[in-house]
């Protein structure tokens, strides 16, 4: 059968990962109080791309599961990057 | 004794087809984001007027609390697969009672908002200009349809309680409690984008 074993995360690592996060949560909330201008904004997405990371690798597996689930997640995430520079060239130059 | 027939069962057939719904769910977020950006380069001072009136208190609280419910539903695939029913039962319960308070605490946030008469159709908010309805509006749809998920998410995961207590997903077979940690972990990292751009960015 395909039913492989599967790896065990401790709850050890899950409760770091959890730390973690809520450190990068409160660390975006800290510089987003500061006006910083448009950096402000890219810094706010770059945490969140960060944890959304850690969610994806360790909360949903994908750091133990076949490579194929990293690649579809990469792929989907290309296409709404594309999606989102091409819309934003049709209204900046429009 | 007869025993009862093997039934077929592919796991990674499961999972994939729950990772091809994610993506949809990913698109859906996505188009939502795409029209939030355009409108908010459209109407830049609107927006950032707007967005300071959302509680950042609340909008931070209700982070941690997702934050903290996908790592019990993550550590309930642990104890299952390490064969401790009860702990696995305990951290869904966790689960489901913070998605609750989550629920509970966006429920106190809109009140504030329609008691100033601040939701999408109102006319004391069209008065404000098209920049304030666009941002409410879309911060009610994409809120709105975030908590939707969330009450999905919740009654999934009570199915999946009661399936570990009647030993329906055990140790050998869980391949539904991944599924809906899946979808649980798949809200957190859509709300991980919703708090930076509706509440801090300003």
């Amino acid at each position: 059968m395909e039913n492989e074993k599967n790896h065990i995360i401790p709850y050890r690592t899950l409760l770091y990962i959890l730390v973690l996060l809520i450190t990068l949560t409160l660390t975006s909330v800290a510089i987003t109080q500061i006006y910083l201008g448009t950096l402000t904004v890219m810094l706010a997405l770059l945490i969140a791309a960060i944890k959304s990371s850690f969610v994806l690798r360790y909360f949903m597996h994908l750091k133990f599961e076949n490579k194929m689930f990293s690649f579809a997640v990469i792929a989907v995430a290309l296409l709404l990057a594309v999606v989102i520079i091409i819309t934003f060239l049709d209204y900046l130059y429009r | 004794m007869n025993t009862p027939p093997e039934i077929h069962r592919d796991d990674l057939a499961s999972k994939t087809g729950m990772w091809f719904f994610l993506f949809t769910e990913m698109l859906l977020f996505g188009g939502l984001f795409i029209v939030y950006s355009i409108y908010r380069f459209r109407n830049g001072e609107a927006f950032h007027q707007a967005a300071q009136e959302l509680n950042v208190a609340i909008g931070t609280i209700n982070t941690i609390i997702l934050l903290i419910s996908s790592t019990t539903i993550a550590m309930s695939i642990t104890a299952i697969q390490k064969k401790d029913k009860r702990l696995a039962l305990l951290l869904l319960c966790v689960t489901i009672f913070l998605g609750l308070a989550f629920l509970v605490n966006k429920y106190f946030e809109w009140g504030e908002h329609i008691k100033e008469h601040i939701y999408p159709g109102s006319a004391i908010l069209a008065l404000r200009g098209q920049g304030d309805v666009l941002f409410y509006g879309l911060y009610f749809f994409m809120t709105g349809l975030h908590a939707l998920h969330i009450i999905i998410g919740l009654v999934f995961i009570a199915v999946i309680t009661v399936k570990i207590y009647r030993d329906k997903i055990n140790p050998e077979n869980y391949i539904l409690l991944e599924n809906s940690g899946l979808y649980w972990h798949l809200v957190d990292l859509i709300w991980i984008f919703l708090f930076p751009l509706f509440y801090l960015i300003t």
